[in-house]
């Protein structure tokens, strides 16, 4: 396969993931602010610092609120991490590589472009905006459909999933970085109605919080969302699951190339810090450090596999 | 222009139907024309979604567009097309001689059948050509002739289109939607098959690898990128060959061959079928800005260890100055008169020739010289006074850039139109492919119909659309 190619597939499902994130995100935050029990506009601060949007939003705007941030985080083409942006991008991406995705993969998103292109062609007003997020999610779903569906099991698949994955895992840990204050056991927040709004945002944001309820014996508190968030791997979301799906993909690479690379030791290594372990040693290390370090690590994790399989020259 | 009462209809003869329409008219008559007005809107609505679609250059909004289908068939009987496939066999193979001709002994030239100026002074004609035979002796591996019929026997060659002719992906696409929406047309009339081009694509361009290739030829298409006009098709022929699609930035030149950055390493390619120009194949020895080509490509080539198809500088041959001598070259080179019939061309460069070309301007068609896509042309008879003015002075300024043709009485094909069927004027593009051992043309090819009535200029980028073209087993 092309390294182009592999990079055009990489990069087609980081922003297809993206794409859905900033939907999930704008879900929670929507979420919130309706039930007007904190501060709407910290909320929607957190929303865009969480989409790494903080600079490029405050250059154009003064001030948080619903109908701003999520024009800029929907629609707005000066944001390249807007969902019609990405969606674009994803798109090109498909187009460079549509030799190698089956027509229902190539088809879906095609259409999701064209049909998000038309609904988010004007302001979004709040009343339309469940219906649009929910549009969006679907469309998501129906190209991961396709994938699992249609596609071959081969090195094409692979760096589909290892994009996916890649982006997934690190807005994962952004999430919960942005939010790491709230996560701290200080006794003194723990049960005031503040930290709830706070933990039930962060688990609507990884689509969580029903099947934390199911999943999680204890209730709400800080090491129980932490340890789910972080370390439970049954957790599509969770950092524990990402990069052990990173490691599975770059063995099945390993295995079809018969060479093992560089990034898939670093990936065992992201792996091997999350296993057999505790969250109460993540928090003695400090949540914070233990993020900051995850998320940079991440990056290092998605450039080796760039270089390691020739995405560019 | 307004319409001409004496167009040739193809599927009409007085009050009856010629031969090859008959089995299609009984079924139409047969047919519910809100049911076919609905199929047409599927069909366009399956190009939208699998993305069957071409740019138009500077049109910020409309990015992408479709080529408008028509759901009736343009029919071709046996006996037209096996007259038509030797034509264009003949001129294929003289074009390949003259080529190969002109960038060796040039005998066409000494003997003054041809003028010397028009090669020498051809921006196509590529000095790097010069005492190089590609493998196989091929230049033009693929070949699009634009054809157009004005009368029951007469066929005309418009273009020769020798350098990269497109539209072969919409030829299988159209064939494909029309089996899908009206399969039973297809067990009614026995259609040749289209959907061997790209198997026979492939093997003929294999044919071509460069002598010391062993093992089975590696070969890729190289494209400009997805902002190329073409880039549908480009992906489409990849897809269908099962070849790698690749950008000047996947390439380099390792040990003397040319080769693929893959996920693992450099691969050696034998054989490139490139969507590029001359002009932006290689840095080092055309334009020094492209980005779009590979440095060093044209040492490897000349050394013998890539197959460029279609050859560099085979632009020389279909050039509309040229076009005027083809028949000239199909006699000298394969001792027979030219079976296919040229449109007779005023050179504007020719003093008299001009001089009546701006007297009759009203009535003529006049194209630059190297120009394509009908961009920069006149339509004499659509144009307005003032437009034939300001064309005149373009003429006198620089007349050798011009040739100008008499506006043929194209033939008509119907379309589906709100009102039922209505004439509409055609061309035809078949596609020829051409190996060291055989010359192989599709049964049938790319009609295109200018969709506006009246309208005699068919291209894409200016509104015209597509028809499935058939040709029936004898």
């Amino acid at each position: 396969m092309l390294g182009k190619n592999a990079g055009g597939l990489y990069w087609m499902f980081r922003y297809l993931e993206r794409a859905g994130n900033t939907a999930r995100l704008i879900e929670a935050g929507f979420r919130i602010a309706l039930t007007r029990s904190t501060d709407p506009a910290s909320e929607w601060k957190s929303v865009i610092v969480t989409s790494a949007a903080q600079a490029s939003y405050e250059a154009k705007y003064n001030g948080y609120d619903s109908a701003r941030v999520t024009d800029f985080l929907l629609r707005d083409p000066d944001n390249p991490n807007s969902v019609l942006s990405v969606i674009k991008v994803a798109r090109d991406n498909a187009r460079m590589v549509r030799t190698g995705l089956t027509t229902e993969v190539w088809a879906a998103v095609n259409e999701t472009w064209m049909l998000l292109n038309r609904i988010l062609k004007d302001p979004i007003p709040e009343t339309d905006l469940p219906e649009v997020l929910a549009a969006i999610r679907q469309q998501s779903a129906l190209v991961r459909g396709a994938l699992h569906g249609t596609m071959l099991r081969n090195d094409i698949y692979d760096f589909c999933r290892l994009g996916t994955f890649i982006e997934r895992m690190d807005c994962t840990a952004r999430i919960i970085d942005v939010k790491y204050h709230a996560l701290l056991p200080a006794t003194s927040f723990v049960g005031s109605s503040m930290d709830n709004v706070q933990w039930e945002m962060v688990l609507r944001s990884v689509s969580a919080h029903a099947s934390f309820r199911w999943a999680v014996e204890g209730g709400y508190n800080a090491p129980n969302i932490a340890n789910f968030l972080i370390l439970d791997n049954r957790l599509p979301r969770s950092l524990a699951y990402c990069s052990l799906q990173l490691v599975k993909n770059l063995e099945y690479l390993a295995h079809d190339y018969g060479e093992r690379a560089p990034s898939l030791e670093m990936a065992e290594a992201l792996e091997t810090r999350l296993k057999n372990r505790d969250i109460a040693s993540i928090f003695d290390e400090g949540l914070h450090e233990f993020l900051t370090s995850f998320i940079e690590k991440t990056t290092g994790l998605g450039l080796q596999i760039e270089q390691d399989y020739r995405f560019s020259a | 222009m307004t319409q001409q009462k004496d167009h040739f209809s193809e599927m009409s003869a007085g009050d009856g139907v010629r031969a090859p329409y008959r089995k299609y008219q009984s079924w139409f008559a047969q047919q519910d024309v809100a049911r076919l007005a609905k199929k047409a809107q599927e069909a366009e609505a399956f190009f939208r979604r699998t993305g069957i679609t071409f740019n138009v250059y500077g049109q910020e909004d409309a990015e992408e567009r479709l080529i408008p289908f028509d759901l009736v068939p343009r029919i071709l009987s046996s006996s037209e097309w096996t007259k038509l496939s030797r034509g264009i066999e003949q001129r294929v193979r003289a074009i390949n001689a003259f080529l190969h001709d002109v960038y060796n002994r040039q005998e066409i030239l000494r003997a003054g059948v041809v003028p010397v100026g028009l090669v020498a002074n051809n921006d196509a004609f590529l000095p790097q050509m010069m005492d190089f035979t590609p493998a196989g002796g091929v230049y033009t591996h693929i070949v699009g002739t634009d054809i157009v019929r004005t009368g029951e026997d007469d066929f005309y060659v418009l273009e020769d289109n020798a350098r990269t002719p497109s539209g072969v992906s919409y030829m299988l696409e159209n064939r494909e939607t029309m089996l899908q929406m009206f399969p039973e047309l297809f067990s009614q009339n026995r259609v040749q098959r289209v959907s061997d081009y790209p198997k026979n694509l492939r093997r003929s361009l294999e044919a071509s690898a460069p002598a010391g290739c062993t093992g089975r030829p590696c070969v890729v298409v190289l494209t400009p990128g997805i902002h190329n006009s073409a880039y549908y098709e480009h992906s489409f022929l990849a897809d269908q060959m099962g070849v790698e699609l690749v950008e000047g930035h996947d390439l380099r030149v390792v040990d003397g061959h040319l080769a693929m950055r893959t996920t693992r390493g450099y691969k050696t390619i034998d054989v490139i079928y490139r969507r590029v120009d001359d002009d932006f194949l290689d840095p080092l020895t055309f334009n020094p800005s492209s980005m779009l080509g590979v440095p060093g490509i044209m040492d490897v080539y000349r050394a013998g260890n890539i197959t460029i198809t279609n050859a560099p500088g085979t632009g020389v041959a279909d050039d509309k100055a040229i076009y005027s001598y083809v028949p000239d070259i199909v006699e000298f080179y394969t001792g027979e008169k030219a079976i296919l019939k040229n449109v007779e061309t005023y050179r504007c460069s020719e003093p008299d020739a001009l001089k009546y070309v701006l007297d009759n301007l009203a009535d003529l068609v006049v194209k630059e010289v190297h120009g394509s896509g009908g961009y920069g042309m006149l339509v004499g008879p659509a144009a307005s006074k003032k437009e034939l003015a300001a064309f005149a002075d373009k003429l006198k300024a620089k007349p050798a850039n011009y040739i100008a043709q008499p506006t043929l009485s194209l033939s008509t094909v119907p379309v589906m139109t709100d009102k039922g069927l209505a004439p509409r004027h055609v061309d035809l593009r078949p596609f020829a492919l051409v190996s060291p051992n055989s010359i192989d043309i599709v049964p049938g090819g790319l009609t295109r119909v200018a969709l506006t009535e009246g309208s005699l200029v068919v291209n894409s980028s200016q509104g015209g659309g597509t028809k499935d073209t058939w040709v029936l087993e004898s």
